[in-house]
């Protein structure tokens, strides 16, 4: 008992310096991001956060002092967040995005799109035979609010107009694709979220989605304007229409796996679900801004019904290839050297 | 001691193999997490709106204010949704209220956390918080008071969601495969075992007998004493000490000082144990 040289004491002087220092580093990575340390710094710092694991391994072997412990369990998490949590530069990730990881996760969904599509075409087909049938149905069949006068009571005439109604107030494009957007962005989101409940309620929502486009067709061919309104609806329709579908889709996903999690656990299994939805969540968002733009600004500027349909036809074929063509898997990891 | 007391520590083992045992994030802080973001979001949305309102009110041009409503919707939908989404990718993972409270998000399998994580997280955001609240702050076509209440137990039920399951999942975390955990930075506090360097060892001299009346936890609280420097603490634990190991006091002799030179010789005697591979839980432990 005469030295009393405490072994952790000695260990702690040591190595003290390369903790402050690894951890000077890492406040300054935090704040002001990894392109303002130089190359220098940032070599050491996966060097200084293996030595403070090492150093937080012996500790927990060796040492008594709890301050050290405590500091080098907080320092060690910190640091690993930072060495492996950010892999990729933001714009290589979104480059993957684009490239790989979105056209994946939607084809992996592909029996699901064929769903919510197949829901979509029954809603539409029952909405019009029923609106055919009998024009009182449209009153049910389409929410309030959204058919601005484009009902059965309304004149050929009145109906032409609506399919035309570029005109004069062109500043007005911009606020309607904006909102365009927003409301059907939250809708998507909407109705993948609710994928949670077994996918029913997404299921009623495709329908419904169905049913306002049926009941729509309906009334516009009994005035004998069904091919206008084709041009009118489909110019941006077809990508809002396929994002709306794929959002369902990726509820029915969601909602699929949590009833029937094959034989893996099913957290697991919802884990894997979760992050294949979100990737296809996050090209909906991104085709319903694309719709927005379509249905704000272009069909106000293109009123030529064939031009409409050629519009349409092209936004589908581009979509379909951009989604369904085969390509190769890009190497995992793939991050290279820091540019400067 | 009891097994009634939750166990927050979970085990995150690095490609290194090292247990990292981090924390789970409690309730409260998440909840306080959550309100900080809620405030911040109200208050830019509310100096957006006054924005708006002034300046479309001191302009007469027509294309202007228009702008002014394009810039309000997409303002009001960034707010809504890239908010969480941007904080939560950038290398911290964690929203201002979050950094505040000193979490994070991290994936449940140690894995790095992607964009699809973070967004699968946030879009059930939607069902649990935002559609309820719309039912809630809309009263117009059909949304009576009934929808609201249900609007509101449904958002109570996601709300509370996380008190149920033992690693505190929202909704969003559970599908995500992420969970929020304590990501403290801590100072590193200096060592207390300072005796051999201000007392000459010769003056404490502890059998082995009088440094086995105690173990790690004893250990530790008297690192805590020790630290506070409180005085009728530090003299109080002094007496029971010396009465404990049957130490009589020398003349003159500091309660501080012989605190310090008991708490370094019991951490050495201690330590020596853990080398040869014997922890001494507590004073109870065998020896």
């Amino acid at each position: 008992m005469a030295d009393l040289t405490l072994k952790s004491r000695k260990f702690r002087e040591e190595r003290e310096a390369d903790w402050r220092k690894l951890e000077r580093l890492l406040a300054r990575m935090e704040k002001e991001g990894p392109g303002r340390l130089s190359d220098d710094d940032l070599l050491a710092i996966p060097v200084l956060y293996r030595a403070a694991l090492s150093s937080l391994s012996v500790a927990r072997a060796t040492s008594l002092d709890r301050a050290l412990l405590d500091y080098l369990e907080a320092l060690c998490a910190r640091a690993y967040f930072l060495v492996y949590g950010v892999r990729t530069r933001l714009w290589t990730r979104i480059g993957r995005f684009f490239a790989y990881d979105w056209p994946a996760s939607v084809q992996a969904l592909g029996r699901e799109t064929l769903a919510a599509l197949a829901i979509l075409a029954l809603g539409a087909v029952v909405a019009y035979l029923l609106v055919t049938v009998d024009p009182d149905w449209f009153y049910s069949l389409m929410p309030a609010g959204l058919s601005q006068g484009r009902d059965p009571a309304a004149t050929t005439e009145s109906l032409r107009a609506t399919l035309r109604d570029a005109g004069n107030h062109t500043a007005l494009l911009s606020i309607f694709a904006t909102f365009l957007f927003t409301h059907n962005a939250q809708v998507a989101l909407f109705g993948f979220a609710l994928g949670f409940a077994f996918g029913v309620p997404t299921a009623f929502l495709q329908l419904l989605n169905g049913c306002a486009l049926g009941a729509l067709f309906a009334v516009f061919t009994a005035h004998g304007l069904g091919l206008e309104l084709g041009g009118w609806l489909m110019i941006h329709g077809v990508t809002e229409l396929f994002a709306v579908t794929l959002a369902s889709a990726a509820g029915f996903h969601i909602g699929w796996t949590l009833a029937f999690p094959g034989r893996r656990r099913r957290v697991d299994a919802l884990v894997d679900a979760g992050k294949r939805t979100g990737a296809v969540m996050f090209g909906v968002l991104i085709m319903l801004f694309v719709a927005g733009a379509l249905e704000g600004v272009a069909r106000q500027l293109i009123t030529s019904t064939p031009a409409r349909y050629l519009i349409a036809a092209t936004s589908g074929v581009v979509w379909c290839a951009f989604f369904y063509l085969p390509r190769a898997k890009p190497l995992l990891g793939q991050t290279g050297p820091k540019s400067r | 001691m009891s097994a009634a007391e939750p166990n927050w520590t979970r085990q995150f083992i690095t490609p290194e193999g090292v247990d990292l045992r981090l924390e789970i994030a409690p309730f409260a802080q998440r909840a306080a997490a959550f309100l900080l973001d809620a405030l911040i979001l109200i208050g830019v949305l509310l100096a957006l709106t006054v924005f708006c309102i002034l300046a479309a009110v001191g302009g007469h041009n027509q294309i202007a204010v228009q702008a002014l409503v394009v810039l309000w919707l997409l303002g009001l939908f960034l707010l809504r949704n890239a908010y969480f989404l941007v904080f939560e990718m950038s290398p911290r993972a964690a929203t201002p209220g979050k950094r505040a409270m000193k979490i994070r998000v991290a994936a449940r399998d140690g894995a790095a956390l992607t964009a699809t994580n973070i967004f699968a997280r946030n879009a059930m955001r939607e069902i649990e918080i935002f559609l309820p609240a719309t039912f809630l702050i809309v009263h117009h076509q059909g949304v009576d008071a009934v929808l609201a209440l249900l609007g509101l137990t449904w958002t109570g039920v996601f709300l509370l969601f996380p008190l149920f399951n033992r690693d505190r999942l929202r909704l969003g975390d559970l599908l995500a495969g992420t969970w929020v955990v304590r990501a403290p930075t801590r100072r590193l506090l200096p060592d207390m075992a300072i005796a051999p360097l201000k007392v000459p060892s010769a003056r404490f001299y502890f059998t082995d007998a009088q440094l086995d009346a105690y173990g790690v936890k004893e250990l530790q609280v008297l690192e805590d004493v020790l630290r506070r420097r409180h005085i009728e603490t530090i003299r109080g634990v002094a007496e029971r000490i010396r009465a404990k190991i049957g130490w009589a006091p020398g003349a003159n002799e500091s309660d501080f000082d012989f605190l310090d030179a008991y708490y370094a010789a019991l951490r050495q005697r201690l330590e020596q144990l853990m080398l040869v591979g014997r922890r001494r839980k507590d004073k109870n432990d065998r020896v």
